[in-house]
């Protein structure tokens, strides 16, 4: 039996003006268990607070009721309170008597009626309460970032800064991501890898980072602060630690059959090739699909060439397995694939493409030295067509395409089409758009520049069919505002295609238990107030793995990601909550129903030896991890059996509430 | 040509099973359309009218015998609005009203002749008696 | 007490820690006046109430009882809400089944921001459950003092 202390609080007038807090306190009396009952002015002040520890200590109080205002203002006051006086902190329960009756009633004789019955469900659930110990566990301080385009090298660099250790996981065979496929960047037009390439180089440099490239998650286990990650390393066929990325073997490779990924496919590359010049690590890579070696077991040109011995053709892929505290998801993006919009003829002409290979077109390094020309000819234009809207913005239910806005698309096309008009005046330039979206720190004053300065020729409507003729693509739209149906024919035809996770992410989700929206976004903890953390606890996100962002957004949330992982690795141990669910092993039947309702991958099952009157033997049995249950209680009412029950808020506690009112 | 019968937005989303408030004004459809300029109103206007209630204009306009049902509209559109089918219900909804466009069996058989095929005839029966 | 009283109804209103709760909080704090009959028990999230509370409930005497939760899609547990949901729409096709009036029951999605409208939802449901008067139904005698 449990020996009850009731505090009732007058708060000054705020409760004692419509409760008659004595008549509460004299009412509490009676109730069964509770030894002792008082009122004072205000509970929470130093002297209120001595009233308290006085009383558990002369009483021998198991418990106290403290009715006073809302627990979410005082509650973690009283439990301190209580601890002080040595109580365990669950063995305190608050009636709230002002939120919930004082401030909302204005009879007192209602009020004071109220604030008996709230009381006593108090002492009610009181007596069903058992103290509680919240579990720590210990915390691995090194973090794994997975992709290391900007926005996991950014993560990585702000997390190594303050100090901890960073794995970096590439699936290419170099860091730097789309950012480093890109040629300019908005609104300022400055080169993309001018300010991406000392990053990788400062990532590749910094002595905590350690860049683990080509290699892929293979699984994953623990739980918040006590991952354990077995990684992929796949065979480069390389020596990283010999090869000094001198480029011998990518000029004596006598296979030019594969097509250049980094290029977006629009050139040849030999089957050994470092990805582009500034790649990190900068060491080669030999794609054994197309190397003659492996196909025919001749050749070995790159080896007899090799002078530092690098090349291996016994190579194979080597696991890894880690610790780490904390993940950081940033495995970005990649455009959808535009052949399945045949009406913009992207499979009938070369020089229809997408955004990203007219990113490589454009750029200095790319397949045409920068020279803007048609792929199909290799000759000049003089009429661009840019579509925006490519597979963004399509219903719900449509066959192809994406329901969301993929946010980047109307500023690059704007910054494609001052590109060209400033390099070749001589180009007309078409936009096709449907909304020109530009909320963004001086992004409509460039958009504006283009229409204004640039005399791009922006028109508001779709395409709705791009034919190849001749030499010619003809395009046909229409121009809303004009009302007029318009034709165009066009040397080279753009589209702005819209962007979705890359295809990893799906995998890598499930691997992590962190969910996923229907487009395969990575969902956040809270959509505005947890945005750079995954439900799942431990695991953060960074960049547009989370939803489509630009390099700045990307670069800010990739810091505020590293922020929340700097500030898990800084503790030793995590206290975990203390109301988690629990299983009661004499009544579990391992049926798996729990482990399907809980959010956060928090039960597992095990074979337990079980000894009850009823039954001897080993049963399968659901275990809670306490270090990542967070207490919603899902599990409790799904339990057919009834053995799942939550800490703090108990069946029977509950219960005892609910007996108590309708009393 | 008077109208006996108002036909409301309601009305033509009955009809048709196209939802034109889904419609999101890109003119993607009009881009694709074949006979643009033969048209008096334009797909995507379509859409847009049927939304506001303008059933009228379009059952007066000369554009429901200007296209060619040929669905470029509908298997265009990104949003699944089905343009085509929004007209085509505007065009019944004409054909529907009492005392105009009517045939009836008795009407048959001058309009017989050796070349029309059979279908023919049954067809334009079922789309005009209504 | 209740001698020579008008009937009131008693009501237990179920909100959730994160959303609801702090509303009805923020009704206080408001000074928004709803009637006194209704007794709120807080739960972590609203998929901790067991359709047994609300026959506990309706079997001890209550006359209405209400659920409160955070708004779809903004579950503090991401998901607790929509089990929540599926959860009280078959208690709910059950209480129909026993012949418990549908008004008696109500699940209402009130965010921590919403102080006026957890008022609002309570004077309207207390409104409702008086009008549909005493629960005699489900009410067990024997749990009766």
């Amino acid at each position: 039996m449990q020996k009850i202390g009731v505090f009732v609080c007058w708060c000054g007038s705020n409760i004692a003006a419509t409760v008659d807090v004595k008549a509460v306190a004299e009412a509490l009396k009676d109730e069964a268990g509770v030894v002792f009952s008082t009122d004072y002015q205000y509970m929470c002040s130093e002297n209120g607070q001595a009233m308290i520890r006085q009383a558990i200590k002369d009483y021998g109080l198991t418990g106290i009721v403290v009715c006073s205002c809302s627990p979410r203002m005082h509650e973690a006051t009283f439990r301190k309170t209580a601890v002080s006086a040595g109580l365990n902190p669950y063995m305190v329960e608050i009636a709230n008597i002002r939120e919930q009756c004082s401030w909302i009633h204005k009879d007192m004789a209602e009020g004071t009626e109220k604030a008996i019955v709230l009381a006593r469900a108090a002492v009610a659930k009181l007596h069903r309460n058992a103290p509680l110990t919240a579990g720590t566990s210990p915390v691995t301080k090194r973090a794994l970032v997975i992709g290391g385009g900007i926005a996991g090298i950014q993560t990585a660099l702000d997390v190594a800064d303050a100090g901890f250790e960073v794995d970096i996981v590439e699936k290419s065979p170099t860091i730097g991501g789309r950012m480093a496929q890109l040629d300019k960047t908005f609104p300022t037009l400055d080169c993309s890898a001018c300010i991406l390439t000392p990053k990788m180089v400062e990532a590749a440099q910094h002595e905590k980072i350690n860049i683990i490239s080509y290699a892929e998650l293979e699984s994953l286990s623990g739980f918040v602060g006590n991952f354990t990650a077995t990684i992929r390393k796949k065979a480069r066929y390389i020596d990283e630690d010999k090869c000094s990325g001198c480029g011998v073997c990518t000029e004596k490779c006598p296979s030019r059959k594969g097509l250049d990924d980094f290029n977006m496919r629009l050139n040849k590359r030999g089957a050994v090739y470092i990805p582009f010049a500034q790649a990190i690590p900068n060491v080669a890579v030999i794609d054994a699909d197309q190397c003659i070696h492996f196909r025919t077991g001749k050749c070995g040109l790159c080896q007899k060439n090799c002078s530092a011995g690098a090349i291996d053709f016994e190579q194979k892929d080597q696991l890894i397995e880690r610790q780490y505290g904390a993940i950081v998801v940033a495995t970005g993006f990649k455009p959808i694939d535009a052949s399945q919009f045949n009406e913009y003829a992207y499979n009938d002409s070369p020089d229809v493409v997408t955004s990203l290979e007219f990113e490589r077109i454009m750029n200095a390094a790319g397949p045409t030295k920068g020279q803007l020309v048609r792929p199909s000819d290799l000759e000049h234009p003089h009429e661009i067509v840019f579509i925006q809207c490519v597979g963004s913005r399509c219903s719900e239910d449509a066959e192809k395409g994406k329901p969301y806005c993929s946010k980047i698309c109307c500023m690059y096309t704007a910054k494609h089409a001052m590109l060209v008009r400033e390099k070749y005046p001589d180009v007309n330039v078409h936009v096709f758009y449907i909304d020109a979206r530009t909320p963004g720190k001086n992004f409509d004053e460039f958009y504006r520049r283009a229409v204004e300065q640039y005399g791009v020729d922006y028109i508001k409507g779709m395409v709705g069919k791009v034919s190849v003729e001749g030499k010619k693509l003809h395009v046909q739209g229409s121009d809303l505002l004009n009302g007029e149906q318009v034709h165009i024919n066009a040397d080279m035809v753009v589209l702005a295609t819209a962007i979705e996770p890359d295809p990893t992410a799906r995998s890598l989700g499930t691997m992590l238990t962190a969910s996923m929206d229907t487009n395969d976004f990575f969902t956040e903890a809270h959509p505005k107030l947890r945005p750079v953390e995954s439900p799942t606890a431990g695991v953060f996100l960074s960049g547009v793995a989370q939803g489509p962002k630009d390099i700045p957004e990307t670069v800010a949330q990739a810091g505020a990601a590293a922020a929340k992982v700097i500030g898990l690795l800084a503790k030793n141990e995590l206290t975990c909550n203390a109301c988690v669910a629990h299983a009661n092993e004499a009544v579990c039947n391992g049926c798996s129903q729990c482990e399907r309702v809980c959010p956060y991958g928090a039960i597992t099952y095990e074979d337990r030896e079980i000894r009850t009157p009823e039954f001897r033997g080993v049963r399968r049995i659901a275990t809670v991890n306490e270090a990542v249950c967070q207490g919603c209680g899902a599990c409790t009412v799904t339990c057919p059996s009834g053995a799942m029950d939550l800490k703090g808020f108990t069946n029977r506690q509950i219960m005892s509430e609910v007996d108590a009112i309708c009393r | 040509m008077s109208l006996t019968n108002k036909v409301t937005a309601e009305d033509i989303l009955r009809i048709s099973g196209v939802d034109a408030s889904r419609c999101m004004q890109c003119g993607k459809c009009s881009g694709a359309c074949p006979n643009y300029d033969e048209m008096d109103y334009h797909p995507h206007q379509f859409a847009a009218m049927v939304r506001k209630g303008k059933i009228t204009e379009l059952m007066e306009s000369k554009a429901l015998y200007q296209c060619l049902s040929c669905f470029a509209c509908s298997q265009r559109c990104p949003r699944g609005v089905e343009p085509a089918k929004l007209i085509e219900a505007v065009r019944l909804s004409v054909i529907r009203q009492k005392g105009k466009n009517y045939m009836t069996a008795d009407a048959l058989p001058e309009k017989l002749d050796e070349k029309i095929p059979q279908q023919a005839l049954v067809s334009a029966m079922r789309k005009y008696s209504k | 007490m209740s001698v020579n009283k008008e009937w009131t109804p008693n009501i237990v209103a179920f909100c959730c820690n994160w959303c609801s709760y702090a509303g009805a909080d923020l009704a206080g704090s408001g000074r928004m006046n709803y009637p006194a009959n209704v007794k709120i028990i807080r739960i972590p999230c609203s998929c901790r109430l067991n359709p047994m509370f609300v026959l506990r409930a309706f079997q001890r005497g209550a006359d209405g009882v209400i659920l409160c939760g955070c708004h779809p899609g903004d579950c503090h547990y991401s998901t607790g809400n929509y089990y929540a949901r599926r959860r009280m729409t078959v208690l709910f096709s059950l209480l129909d089944f026993m012949g418990i009036e549908r008004g008696r029951t109500r699940v209402e999605w009130v965010s921590a921001a919403e102080g006026a409208k957890f008022a609002a939802t309570m004077n309207d449901f207390v409104k409702t459950v008086t009008e549909l008067g005493e629960n005699k139904k489900l009410g067990d005698l024997r749990c009766k003092k």
